[in-house]
This record gives structure tokens, sequence and C-alpha cells, in this order.
């Protein structure tokens, strides 16, 4: 069991922004998660990661509290990949890569040979090896969006979370990122990511988790959560839905749009 | 794109020097000569595959700049030694050094010899000191609040250490209790700001910030009131020379051995968490992600960076401008990686108030406080800077 979301409850002052979440994530699945902006998608996120601890409930990741464990060991068990953003700094791509892989090390210590030949199999595995000495904030959003991921990669932790890894890309850089996160699960990498598409939370996933009003809607496989009644509820849209291509694909339209044509 | 052409030609030309001189040594083995071209051959294969599996060209290029670095200091301390209003010559200063240590004869005056060891010597082992810590603290701060328009004294200590140095003026202590008075509210007004941070909400590090603010202008209040009350005749004008910063009239005394150990500590805490810096500029969250406390070694840089901020204001005095540009300028040169920008910031410092100095103590002929100086040639040579074209853009 990768990630195994027990009751867990969260609250900003008083509002409450999850109400018992549960979900358990296999080893090695992708897992999109749907949902309205402001449902807590991030904020379950931020719970996983550890990076808020006070709610209420428990949360396993590869079996181990994250609130048990230390930053370093949480960080051997599970990335973080955000959303694309700038550096403040003009990083060359291998030293941001190299960020990861400090976890181990001892607070006197640099990473060395080790840490290197990490962060440069990790660029190898994500296919950009020939970006590694550009500069990070010279290069494309979809090129910095795989440099996170290769981050990721080097980290050596089994489970990665990322928050809308595409939201900033363009239409070729989407089709490329979800395409290599996809085979990383492939690979064994258990995955959750956040997404907005309807069409991407099918395509992309194992299993499809629908976050609402902070409770989770619906979770389970993309074929039974992802239809239109689904999407219709959670984002207030009267959507249809077609499937395609012996329903590996489903396409989501607007009805609205449909009849104005 | 372009620059990492350019580097790269200048690391081939670096090789094929390497390999000229391979193939000297061969042509003085003639008989040898094929078995000596398969060594060079080989060991041109083996530099190009410890290049691509190791570090990059502009990598190297940082290790060259800092190497370079370290020479210069070393260069300009030695040159400092000799020039001033009393001239040593190289052979005198190396006399009077090794003096110390065996028998020579002595071919210089009792007054050159006290000037070299009582005034000369200190002052450039001063500002050596200081220049490093500056830039050293300006660099860290630059980057643990992700803000390249940080300087040292961001936290309030060059306040704290101005309103610390004012009362003790006004108490009419002796010097070196001006000195520990600057430096205990140095450390008190930083103490300050991470007190009220920690009780304030929101984005950790603009709450820092503004309290640094605070708290920055709280004692420079104090500062204001410590010049109304003091005798206009001999208190107010030496704490207003004192908020010049100067590093005249420094010697080889208590004062100087002491303040040397709080700025090394906080030396050895900066150069060692250097790496961690480099995590930290990508924010809290993600650094928590990846393994490493933000909020801890933030703290630590920040105990780093004012100890060796406090006892540089303590015991010379506001110098400004030293922080902030430093660090810039080596960015420009050895990149954004604090693996190398720390020790390139902590040498650049040095050497660059060393050089100020002495042109503050030489090129007039009544000396001019450093702290002007550095305003005077800092600011113009920061707006060069920032309007110039950026390495590597395309």
């Amino acid at each position: 069991m990768s990630i195994s979301i027990k009751h867990v409850s969260f609250s900003y002052g008083k509002r409450e922004v999850l109400h018992d979440v549960s979900a358990e994530i296999d080893d090695g699945m992708l897992v999109s998660v749907l949902g309205p902006n402001g449902v807590g998608k991030s904020t379950l996120f931020r719970c996983i990661l550890g990076l808020a601890t006070d709610y209420t409930g428990t949360i396993e990741v590869n079996g181990k509290d994250v609130r048990k464990l230390s930053v370093a060991e949480r960080a051997r068990e599970i990335a973080y990949i955000p959303q694309t953003h700038s550096s403040v700094y003009d990083y060359e791509v291998v030293d941001v890569v190299l960020m990861s892989t400090g976890a181990e090390l001892g607070p006197l210590r640099t990473p060395g040979e080790a840490e290197l030949a990490r962060a440069e199999e990790a660029l190898r595995r994500v296919g950009i090896e020939r970006l590694s000495h550009r500069t990070y904030t010279q290069i494309s959003g979809g090129e910095q969006q795989l440099v996170l991921i290769a981050r990721a990669l080097a980290q050596d932790a089994r489970t990665i979370i990322m928050d809308e890894p595409t939201s900033a890309l363009d239409y070729g850089n989407t089709a490329r990122v979800l395409m290599c996160i996809q085979q990383l699960a492939r690979q064994g990498y258990s995955i959750v990511q956040s997404t907005h598409q309807p069409d991407q939370a099918f395509l992309y996933a194992d299993k499809t988790l629908v976050l609402d009003g902070g409770r989770v809607f619906a979770f389970g496989e993309p074929k039974d959560v992802v239809t239109s009644q689904t999407v219709s509820a959670i984002y207030g849209v009267d959507v249809d839905m077609q499937s395609l291509y012996g329903d590996k694909v489903r396409v989501c339209v607007p009805v609205q749009a449909i009849n104005q044509i | 794109m372009k620059a990492s052409v350019r580097e790269g030609f200048s690391g081939d030309s670096a090789g094929g020097s390497s390999v000229a001189s391979a193939v000297g040594d061969a042509g003085a083995i003639r008989a040898k000569r094929a078995t000596g071209r398969m060594r060079v051959v080989g060991k041109r294969r083996l530099r190009l595959s410890s290049r691509s599996s190791s570090q990059s060209c502009a990598k190297r290029h940082a290790d060259l700049v800092i190497l370079a670095l370290a020479v210069f200091v070393v260069a300009a301390a030695t040159v400092s030694l000799m020039l001033g209003r009393y001239p040593i010559s190289l052979d005198q200063a190396a006399g009077m050094v090794a003096s110390k240590f065996v028998d020579i004869p002595q071919s210089w005056t009792k007054q050159q010899e006290a000037m070299f060891f009582n005034v000369r010597m200190p002052r450039i082992l001063l500002a050596l000191m200081v220049g490093c810590c500056l830039a050293a603290a300006g660099a860290a701060f630059q980057g643990i609040f992700q803000n390249p328009l940080v300087s040292p004294d961001i936290l309030g200590a060059s306040q704290g250490a101005a309103f610390g140095a004012a009362v003790a003026i006004l108490l009419g202590v002796s010097s070196f209790l001006v000195s520990a008075s600057a430096f205990v509210f140095s450390i008190v007004a930083v103490a300050l700001v991470l007190l009220v941070s920690s009780r304030a909400h929101g984005n950790r590090i603009l709450v820092v910030v503004l309290a640094g603010v605070m708290v920055s202008s709280l004692f420079s209040a104090g500062v204001s009131f410590a010049k109304l009350v003091a005798d206009p005749q001999d208190q107010l004008p030496s704490i207003t020379y004192w908020l010049m910063g100067s590093l005249a009239g420094t010697k080889l005394d208590i004062t100087l051995a002491i303040v040397a150990i709080p700025m090394a500590l906080g030396l050895v805490i900066l150069f060692v968490l250097r790496w961690k810096i480099n995590v930290l500029t990508m924010g809290d969250e993600e650094a928590q992600t990846m393994g490493v406390d933000a909020s801890r070694i933030r703290l630590l840089v920040i105990l780093g960076a004012t100890l060796v901020t406090a006892s540089s204001v303590a015991v010379s005095g506001m110098i400004g401008w030293v922080g902030l540009v430093v660090p810039h300028w080596c960015r420009m040169i050895v990149g954004a990686d604090y693996r190398k920008l720390m020790p390139a910031s902590m040498l650049m410092g040095a050497g660059f108030l060393l050089v100020v100095d002495n042109v503050s103590r030489l090129a007039f002929t009544a000396e001019i406080p450093i702290g002007i100086l550095t305003a005077f040639i800092g600011a113009p040579f920061f707006c060069y800077l920032i309007t110039r074209k950026k390495r590597g853009r395309d």
C-alpha cells in the first residue's frame, strides 16, 4: 500500500477544508485527483506531504505515518513536484536536480560524485540530459516541468505527488509531460496528480479520485468515475461525454457549447 | 547558450595546451615518439570521459575563478603592506615578519617596524576580515530570503550596533566597550526580530523581513535620540564618525583577537551550510519535501550571518554596499550555485574591501571614512552590474 488515507479532516480555523477523506492507493498506481478549485486538493496534498500536520485521522505512506517521520525520512518516502515555477537565481539544470539528493547527507556535507550520478541518471530517464548544463530559468515551461520531474526521481522516493503538473503548459508539452508520468507509473512509482481536465483524469490514470466540498465524491476506476454525471455535478456545468477508440479515451464537452453551434 | 559555447572553447583550449605540453614531454623522448603519442591520446580520452561524468565547464570555470580570487587576495594583501606614507619594501616586509621567528640582520628603522606591525598589518587584516564577513552574510541572506536585493543589515544588525555604540559613546566608556556594546545590541536587535516574527502569522520570509524593517527603524530612532542628547563638542562627532564606518585606528590588540572568534564561527557555519542555501532558494515547502528542514536551516544561517555582521559592524562601524554588491558580482562570474558562490563571495569581499580601504587611506591627504567610499564606489558599480548584459543570455 503506497498511500493510505484514513478519515482525514482538516480545518483552516473554523472553515473545514477536508471532511473524513479516506482512500487507499496501491504501489505502482497512477491516480488522478479531479475537483473544482478550492475543494481541498492542495490541502490534501499538503497533508500527505507532511507540510500540514494538524489534521485528524492518519496518513501512511509506504506503511509509515507521515507525521511521525522526520523531514529527511519523509523525503525518502515521498517526493513532490510543484507546478512549473521560475527560480529567483539562475541555477544550472543539473544543480536544480541535485537539490533533492541531499536528504540522506549529513548536515555538514554537500552532494558529491554519487549524488551527481543520481541527478544525471534522473535527467537521462526523463530524456533531457541534453539540458543538464543549461540555465533553468532560460528553458521553456515544459522543459522546466520535466526538470522538476527529474528532480523528484533523483530523490529516490517511491511515491510522488504532483500538483497540476501541466496547468501552465501548452498542448505538446502537456502530452509529453503526462506520457512521461505514465511511463514512470509503469516503472513502479506510485504517482498522485491533480488535474482540471476530465479527459486527462480518464486517459492518464489507473484510478481517479474525485473531491467535492472537502469530501470524497467518488474513487475508483476511471471508467466508472469519469462520467458526464460526475463532471456535471462537481463543476456545475452540464457536460456531454463521448467515448472514443473503444473507450480508451473520453472527451468532455460543455452541452451549452454544442447547442450553440 | 552563447556563454556555454564560449566556455566550451576555453575549456578545450585548456585541454589543448595540456595536450601540447604532454606532446612536449613526449618529444623529449624522441625514440619513443609513437608510445608518447598513444599516451597523449589516452590522456585526451580520459579527460573527455571525466568531463562528461563529473563537472561541467561552468563548474570548472568557477573553481578557477575562486583560485584566482584567492591568489588576488594574497597578492593584494602583500602589496598593501608595502603601500603607504612610510614606504616599506618587499624585502623589508619579509624581513620584519621573519625576524619574529628567526634572528636576521635589521634593514629597517624602528618607526617602520612600529608602523608595520601596529598600524598597517592590523588594518589590512581587519579589512580582509570585515570584507569577507559582510559579503558572506549578504550572500547568505540573499539566498535564504530568496531576494537578490537583501543586504546583511536586513534584520537590524547594523542599526542595533549603531544604537549600542551611540549609547556607549554617551556613557564615555573605552573603545573596547563601545565595540562590545555595539556587538551586543546588534545581536539583541536580530533576536528581537526573530522573536517578533515567530509570534506573527503569515508568510515566514515576509514576516521576518518586515520585523527587520520595524526593529531597524526603532533602533535608528534611538540613534537619533542619542545624537540629540549628545554633547556637540566631542560625543556627537564621535557618534557621527562611528556611523560612517572606518577601519582607521585598528590595533593589533585584544579587540581584534576577540572579534575574530565570532567571525570565524559564523563564517564556518555559512560555509558549511552553503549547499543547503541552494535548496532554500526554492522556497520552504519545496525544501521541506526534498528533506531539508527549511526553518531550522534558515535559523542557523541567520545565526551565522548575524555573528559575522555584528562583529564586523562592532569593530568597523557601518560599511554599506559590500554585502549587497559583492555577492551580485560573484553570481555573475561563478553562477548561482552557493557551493561556488559562497567561497567566491568571501574572497571577493575580502579583496574588494581591502582595495577600497587602500584608496581610503592613500588617495587623499585627509582620510575618507571607508563607509562613504564603499557607497561612492559600490552604488555606481551596482548600476553598471545590473544594466550590463547578463552572462549567458541569448
